[in-house]
């Protein structure tokens, strides 16, 4: 057991991200998706980020996956309409990903750290610890984010009317 | 619960790194490679998401609340900005029936 559980599930988070860009279909892509954010949540569960895990749960898995898939029901995509990429594209996008990657951990390497993530507090990610700091320093941007989602909403309306204001 | 997930710590800092830099490299190259939008704004989402769990790995190993809360703001905009985005794209199809991005090559100039 230990530490395994946590590679087990970051491989199928890696699995399913890729299965996300590389399916032809895209409600595929936002099935796996749904998945990779499922993994995720399994993640905070293990970090023990018990408010995040349920709010990614609700939040991602819930309510954006199901405006992603009900957007795309919308536009009733035909697979004539489906573009196709070029061969050429795909093969530059994917080495300059890799040599991204390799940049990030070859800089990681150069300052060498690895301690082991342990939880020093348990009650660290739970809601009452997280309540009193979003409602101690952070409540003038936890106030401006509920403007922001208003913004959001009014935003959104207004860009899908047919009709011109 | 405690019990359960203290039995499963002990996980390197560095591998939090490698996944999470692995992740947001797999929505870049997303973003790279596909022309349809929605499966871009998944990339996106992808990307977005390596952070979170990236933030939440400093928080537990600095044994600090912030970054937790930054996380939740983060959900909060990617929320905000998939409503709005969404909305453009549903727009951009009305008026060019399609979402491939090659036909937005107009902005350029």
């Amino acid at each position: 057991m230990g530490t395994s559980v946590f590679y087990f599930v970051a491989a199928l988070s890696v699995i399913f991200s890729l299965m996300v860009i590389f399916s032809k279909n895209p409600v595929h892509s936002v099935l796996y998706l749904i998945v990779t954010f499922f993994t995720l949540t399994v993640h905070y569960i293990l970090l023990n980020a018990q408010f995040l895990a349920v709010v990614n749960f609700i939040v991602y898995m819930g309510a954006i996956m199901v405006l992603f898939l009900f957007v795309l029901m919308l536009l009733n995509l035909n697979k004539e309409n489906e573009p196709l990429k070029s061969n050429l594209v795909k093969v530059v996008g994917v080495i300059a990903g890799c040599c991204l990657v390799v940049t990030i951990i070859g800089s990681l390497k150069a300052t060498a750290i690895s301690d082991p993530v342990l939880l020093k507090n348990p009650n660290l990610g739970l809601v009452k610890n997280l309540g009193k700091e979003l409602f101690g320093p952070y409540m003038l941007p936890f106030e401006l984010s509920s403007v922001l989602l208003l913004t959001a909403m009014v935003g959104a309306v207004l860009l899908t009317k047919k009709e011109k204001v | 619960m405690e019990n359960i997930t203290q039995g499963l710590q002990g996980v390197p800092l560095n591998h939090y790194i490698w996944l999470s830099a692995i992740i947001f490299t797999i929505g870049v190259i997303g973003v790279l490679t596909r022309r349809n939008a929605i499966v871009i704004f998944m990339s996106v989402e992808l990307m977005l998401n390596a952070v979170n769990l990236l933030l939440t790995a400093f928080s537990v190993h600095n044994n600090d609340p912030s970054g937790q809360v930054f996380v939740f703001f983060i959900m909060a905009l990617a929320a905000a900005e998939v409503a709005v985005g969404l909305s453009i794209i549903v727009m951009v199809y009305r008026n060019t029936q399609s979402i491939d991005i090659n036909v937005l090559n107009r902005l350029k100039w």
